[in-house]
């Protein structure tokens, strides 16, 4: 590829996204959609400007569902991986299985021989983890029970990648290209060991990924974040990333498994922040452009050449996976509407089974014939998921599920329209303390939440509930935030409440706004977004510990009590000066600013002027005055 | 046998020379009940309903404080305007408190003579006492003379000490029923009843 046409194609992909995706955000169809009308824009369908290129851009933009699961994986701490082990083996194994016996005997069904089937099968029980984190993580509906178990099945997934790559060779019908088909795609340093050597090589590879994590790689990263050159760091970030890939192709293992991996090992280290930072835009760009490419790799013309077949598949393939995942929600014990997302959200088929579609025509499992029509149908079903969540969400939850925009049941007739002063969006564990107090106080509070299950329980206790994306114009005016006086916005994820901030802004400029920040950092964007009213969220706990020690080390409890609210207002004082001069040091990275940050803090503290003590009940001064005068009159009976 | 109840407001007893001593000889005294507010309510939410039991559970009220700005510390103040309840300790129902004795034992820095009309303080310390007069008074209590340290910018150690066993000798005759009405009514101060020498008191 000659540079002008390098340019020329990087052109038209940032163009048709820079265009596309906010359109897209804008009608509320989620940036997903928004990268997939781009590709199906730019494709050969509609302008024709990027042609059979677009799978290779796919393949090298799967890079980015590598750094996803390396962002993924650093946000993961290993204690909360451990508590997700049932659900990854159970459910995610259960998903696997099954689904790989239903769609194979399908297609054993339509004629297919058996070997091809179960080819059929593995690959097509995947679904695409790309996709569907984008969406739900976009949908801040991550930490719901869906989207924990999404993400455990998904994960489980890509390690079922491996024995299925690993028995495809054998699934051959056609003897010829057996060896042709295995060299071609899996030729590596290990391909020619012995098969207990080779998982030998596996586990010290994944030992290697642990070890270096923890006892290599942050000294490095300490080293190069000494250099002080911010463009050596990101690209130590993206060597970590590329290289831990390379060794686990090597190896036979996924690449996002591994640097999932790594992401968790280094879930801990002080660098978490920053290598996240640094990722970031480069796993958007490369996800975004995956996207696009899917939108142009479906073949519109093989489409119009038999759409019906091809629709049918399709229709008939979602629904298989929808079903399968369905009854294993209900196995498992899921809320309704829980369960109905969960299984919107997988049933589409996964970028991975691309690559096993080339592999498999190759290795001469499949025909040609098959797998294009099939890479086809796995396009649309990967552009159908967005649009699905989206039917989910405004249609089949508002009208069936048991968490519709809906009242409490309200008896009397005129309690309908009880307009509450105050909403509480998120009703997490920092939005519920607030409720339950406000609550207690009959403080009429309205509460929107993304938990559909919580939802459903609060309207049971006879809260104003709504359910959905509190950042979403239409649902904030369904809660009546035209006429509410104040709303607190409790939500987790950090990014949804500076998002529910410009909504408000926005539409609600009469609303005071009460927002919790999860650190420092987050206090500092809040309050350059403007917000008067930020609390962080562990200032006040931290303090209160901080008092009794001082209670336990024998100190005045008036004391100890005094000095914690002292210690508050000088922090809150230093927020505030901090986050002005930090605004002035933008280009700072978060994790190397909070050092010097609390350097800062802690050179503040030692100075002392921040922690006047009171002195109007001490007497020293008094007594040296008395004394003194005493002294100079000298007088024996002045008393 | 009469129950005393020590009502405590330093806000930093660490700092206090007189007070601290005089804790430290209420402590382990029968019939005394020492209750210090600032270590019970640093938040100031006093706990009303278990304030009123442990009223009621005794016969002898003291407010022990130091004697800011010729009043009490805060807190005195907020115990008064939350546990004194109409109804409760004072108005036509309000008889809980009746026939208590009350009084205060204060400390103060500026010596005894400068509570006279002729002194920088003009006011004799009886007269600067009379919202507690009167508080006690309103809830059918009988208000007795304070005990009170003076000039305890100029106290040393030992007069300090010799005044605390003062007061433990106050609160053991208290509680064992040896100063009649007659007697506190006779004199200015309680620390009269139980004399000095008097080279502590120059």
């Amino acid at each position: 590829m000659d540079q002008n046409s390098f340019l020329f194609q990087a052109t038209v992909f940032l163009a048709a996204a820079v265009i596309m995706v906010p359109l897209a955000k804008r009608v509320g169809l989620g940036s997903v959609l928004g990268y997939l009308l781009a590709g199906i824009a730019i494709g050969p369908a509609v302008l024709g400007l990027v042609g059979d290129e677009s799978q290779d851009i796919m393949h090298f933009a799967e890079f980015g569902v590598v750094m996803m699961l390396f962002i993924i994986g650093l946000e993961l701490e290993p204690s909360l991986l451990w508590k997700l082990r049932k659900p990854i083996v159970l459910l995610g194994g259960l998903q696997v299985l099954v689904s790989s016996i239903v769609i194979g005997a399908l297609a054993l069904a339509f004629g297919l021989h058996w070997k091809q089937s179960l080819a059929m099968g593995m690959m097509l029980s995947l679904s695409s983890t790309a996709i569907v984190l984008q969406s739900l993580n976009e949908k801040g509906l991550m930490k719901t029970d869906a989207g924990q178990s999404s993400f455990a099945v998904l994960l489980f997934q890509d390690m079922a990648v491996i024995p299925m790559l690993a028995l495809f060779p054998l699934l051959a019908v056609n003897g010829d290209a057996h060896t042709n088909g295995h060299n071609n795609h899996t030729e590596t340093w290990v391909s020619h060991l012995p098969g207990w050597a080779q998982t030998l090589v596996l586990l010290g590879a994944v030992a290697a990924i642990v070890i270096a994590g923890r006892y290599l790689v942050r000294p490095l990263l300490r080293t190069i974040a000494k250099a002080r050159l911010r463009e050596v760091f990101t690209a130590t970030a993206l060597l970590l990333v590329t290289g831990i890939a390379v060794l686990m192709i090597q190896v036979g293992l996924s690449p996002a498994l591994g640097t999932f991996l790594a992401g968790v090992v280094l879930a801990n280290s002080e660098y978490k922040h920053e290598l996240e930072s640094d990722i970031e835009p480069f796993k958007g760009l490369l996800l975004g452009l995956f996207f696009i490419a899917v939108g142009a790799s479906i073949d519109f013309t093989l489409l119009a050449a038999q759409p019906g077949l091809i629709a049918g598949l399709v229709v008939a393939l979602m629904a298989v996976k929808f079903l399968v995942l369905y009854f294993l929600g209900r196995f498992f014990k899921m809320g309704w509407d829980q369960n109905m997302l969960f299984a919107m959200a997988l049933c589409q088929v996964g970028e991975f089974a691309f690559v096993l579609f080339s592999f498999s025509q190759q290795g001469g499992i499949l025909p040609r014939s098959i797998t294009d029509v099939m890479v086809a149908v796995v396009a649309i079903s990967m552009a159908l998921t967005p649009l699905v969540l989206l039917l989910n969400e405004r249609v089949i939850m508002p009208r069936f599920g048991q968490c519709k925009v809906a009242m409490p049941p309200s008896r009397e007739p005129d309690a309908i329209e009880e307009d509450n002063p105050v909403i509480i969006a998120g009703f997490g564990h920092f939005g519920n303390t607030i409720g339950r107090f406000l609550r207690a106080h009959k403080i009429g509070t309205t509460i929107l939440d993304i938990d559909s299950d919580r939802v459903d329980f609060l309207r049971r206790m006879g809260f104003k509930v709504y359910y959905g994306d509190a950042s979403r114009y239409d649902l904030l005016r369904a809660a009546g935030a035209d006429k509410a006086k104040i709303i607190i916005i409790a939500l987790e994820p950090a990014e949804k409440r500076l998002e529910l901030i410009e909504t408000i802004k926005k539409h609600f400029p009469h609303l005071r706004m009460l927002v919790r920040a999860t650190n420092r950092y987050d206090a500092y964007d809040l309050m350059n977004a403007g917000m008067l009213h930020v609390y962080r969220e562990t200032i006040d706990t931290s303090l209160r510990v901080g008092i009794d020690v001082m209670k336990l080390l024998g100190y005045r409890a008036y004391t100890a009590q005094r000095a914690a609210r002292t210690f508050l207002k000088y922090d809150e004082s230093k927020l505030k000066q901090l986050a002005a001069i930090r605004d002035k040091e933008e280009y700072i990275v978060a994790a190397r600013s909070y050092i010097e940050e609390l350097e800062r803090l802690l050179q503040a503290d030692s100075t002392g002027d921040g922690f006047r003590v009171d002195t109007g009940w001490d007497e020293e001064s008094l007594i040296a005055e008395v004394r003194a005068r005493e002294a100079a009159h000298n007088s024996p009976d002045h008393s | 046998m009469s129950r005393i109840l020590i009502l405590f407001a330093h806000p930093v007893l660490e700092k206090s020379r007189v007070q601290s001593r005089l804790v430290a000889h209420t402590q382990h005294l029968e019939g005394v009940t020492f209750h210090d507010l600032y270590e019970a309510y640093p938040d100031f939410d006093i706990d009303v309903k278990k304030e009123q039991q442990l009223l009621l559970e005794h016969d002898i009220i003291i407010w022990q404080h130091p004697f800011y700005w010729y009043s009490c510390p805060a807190i005195i103040k907020q115990w008064l305007d939350l546990v004194l309840e109409h109804g409760w300790a004072y108005g036509s129902k309000g008889k809980m408190l009746t026939g208590k004795w009350a009084f205060n034992v204060i400390t103060t820095g500026g010596a005894a003579k400068a509570y006279s009309p002729s002194g920088h303080n003009r006011f004799t310390i009886r007269q600067l006492l009379a919202p507690f007069d009167q508080t006690a008074y309103l809830c059918n209590m009988q208000y007795l003379p304070p005990f009170a340290i003076m000039g305890t910018h100029r106290l040393n150690t030992a007069d300090i000490e010799l005044h605390a066993v003062q007061y433990e000798q106050l609160l053991v005759a208290l509680h064992n029923d040896r100063i009649s009405e007659a007697e506190w009514k006779s004199v200015t101060y309680l620390n009269d009843l139980i004399p000095l020498p008097q080279s502590v008191m120059d």
